[in-house]
């Protein structure tokens, strides 16, 4: 009996959150005729699938989700092989001047990334990189702070003397960092790999000021793309849409343990 | 041996290093250069000395619309943003049965991609045929035209917002777990009631993560771009213009670079005074338990 108004509040705020998703794949399905009615339908007949076919002929859509795909793949592979690296020497390497430039490091989380986007603009224009996806990972080869601090933090919880007895049977600190460290830090690997997943999927403002040419762009640039040359095409939009959501939401499902604890982490780390 | 492990940690942070004075230092250097230079990238920058800064605060209504634009939905939509990512937090803290299922589908929202989102808020919002006006209407409401209107738009672009609020939730949840039993036992044996216990216990013992949601909330409404840019191109009479889709406009739409800069520069200051002052309050709000290790 207790258990009930909870239900009752909880049930209702779910349906309030889950029917824009209904709403998106139901027009996507629609026909003209069913999209611009009053009051809305919310069941599409019959089921029309010309939307999602139409989105392969205004926009190379193949193109650009590999292209994502490209570009996101290239970034999770530079962030987890530079940030661990560096989050290992930050954590379990003594040398001078590592605490400083450790606070310098924390210290630059707290600059806006529009004070440094026109120089660094500037800069891989100059390198000719306009137009080519170096800009859009090339940075994720020299770590990012937030990801390295992430990972700092689970490898200072090792305990010292796995990597003693490692030294004293001649390990170099390369080998220790990709025998033994690497293996131990796995799940934090795994929520650094989601974040730049999802923030290489989703990202807007670096492929619309690096990327013009049209079997170059992102789905994010495509998606924006169409909205602007089929802005009143409701079903076309809400298939491409679609379609851009549900890889999201597909890693969501396999990975939901990470990404959960990738949240919390942040929040009581923070 | 200790100097094998000196060499190695310098070359193993150098990655980092390079990204910083590659990506960081330089890029800030050459902003503040920038910031008092006037530069369309054609022709060579020329010095303006503090003209950019002075034009800005003195010359510039757009500028202070933007401004305005960005604390409207930073003073609206962060406290709207807290309220529902804690009021779910609380309902989904009250371990119902089907708890993973509700807490699904509330975070699920905030990973659709910010221009997915953005193009079925767009339709939602629609006032003539968009699902939320039909909603009114079945209320009784007349609803307004949304994106269309100079006093609408802005909320509905929160509105939009808080559909994501999921990821706040999270945090939240993870805090409200971490709050000890015993407090709510020992309060409960003292006769303190469901409400006495909130204020009590709950908030105080949530106030570091509120702490850090509303800090890390007052920043990210402070660089709202893909939503306006998407949903309304700043408008209607640039009523969504918010202050990093003005930067934007000047350094890529109009190739003020220098001016651009100074703009980032304004924004550098406006959030490190915001977060001083936070955490200047934060010493008369935020309840840290002594940490005992």
């Amino acid at each position: 009996m207790k258990q009930i108004i909870p239900h009752i509040v909880l049930g209702i705020g779910a349906l309030v959150f889950f029917f824009p998703f209904a709403w998106l794949v139901s027009t996507s399905l629609k026909p003209d005729h069913q999209i611009f009615v009053f009051p809305p339908v919310l069941f599409p007949h019959p089921v029309r699938w010309e939307n999602f076919r139409l989105v392969f002929e205004y926009i190379p859509f193949f193109r650009l989700i590999g292209n994502t795909v490209l570009v996101t793949g290239l970034n999770i592979t530079g962030t987890l092989l530079s940030c661990s690296l560096v989050a290992y020497s930050f954590a379990r390497l003594r040398w001078p001047g590592r605490d400083t430039l450790f606070v310098v490091m924390l210290s630059t989380m707290m600059l806006p990334a529009q004070v440094t986007m026109i120089p660094i603009y500037l800069l891989f224009a100059r390198l000719g990189w306009v137009d080519t996806f170096k800009p859009l990972w090339v940075p994720s080869l020299f770590g990012s702070a937030f990801h390295i601090f992430l990972l700092r933090q689970f490898l200072l919880t090792i305990p010292r003397e796995l990597e003693e007895a490692a030294l004293v049977d001649g390990a170099g600190y390369f080998n220790i960092y990709r025998t033994i460290m690497l293996p131990l830090i796995k799940p934090a690997l795994a929520t650094v790999a989601i974040f730049t997943f999802m923030a290489n999927w989703n990202d807007f403002l670096h492929p619309l000021i690096y990327l013009n040419s049209l079997d170059r762009m992102t789905l994010a640039i495509g998606l924006r793309l169409l909205q602007a040359t089929h802005g009143s095409e409701w079903g076309l939009l809400m298939a491409a849409s679609t379609m851009m959501t549900v890889p999201v939401v597909i890693v969501f499902f396999f990975t939901q343990r990470y990404f959960i604890q990738g949240i919390t982490l942040t929040g009581l780390k923070g | 041996m200790r100097q094998a492990e000196r060499r190695a940690g310098l070359l193993f942070c150098l990655p980092w290093l390079l990204g910083f004075l590659l990506f960081t230092a330089g890029p800030i250097l050459t902003s503040i250069g920038l910031s008092f230079a006037w530069y369309d990238v054609l022709n060579r920058p020329a010095f303006v000395g503090l003209e950019n800064y002075t034009r800005l605060l003195t010359g510039d209504p757009l500028f202070w619309k933007s401004l305005a634009n960005t604390l409207y939905i930073t003073v609206v939509g962060v406290p709207l943003g807290v309220l529902t990512g804690l009021s779910l937090a609380m309902l989904l803290n009250l371990n119902v049965r089907g708890l993973t299922w509700y807490r699904t589908i509330y975070y699920l929202p905030s990973i659709v991609p910010v221009v997915a989102s953005s193009i079925l808020w767009t339709w939602i919002l629609n006032p003539q045929f968009g699902l939320l006006n039909a909603a009114l209407q079945g209320m009784g409401i007349n609803g307004p035209s949304w994106l269309a209107s100079e006093t609408w738009a802005k909320p509905g672009i929160i509105l939009m917002g808080l559909w994501g609020s999921g990821s706040t939730m999270l945090i939240y949840l993870a805090g409200l777990k971490g709050i000890p039993r015993h407090l709510y036992e020992s309060a409960e044996v003292d006769g303190a009631n469901r409400w006495r216990r909130f204020i009590h216990i709950t908030i105080p013992m949530l106030t570091p993560t509120l702490f850090f949601t509303t800090t890390m909330g007052i920043i990210g409404s402070f660089q709202v771009f893909t939503q306006a840019y998407v949903m309304t191109g700043g408008g209607p009479v640039d009523s969504t213009l918010f202050y990093v889709y003005y930067l934007f406009n000047n350094a890529f739409g109009y190739l003020r670079m220098g001016y651009a800069s100074a703009q980032a520069w304004v924004l550098f200051v406006i959030i490190l005074a915001v977060t001083l002052l936070q955490l200047k309050m934060a010493r008369h709000w935020v309840y840290y338990e002594v940490e005992a290790r």
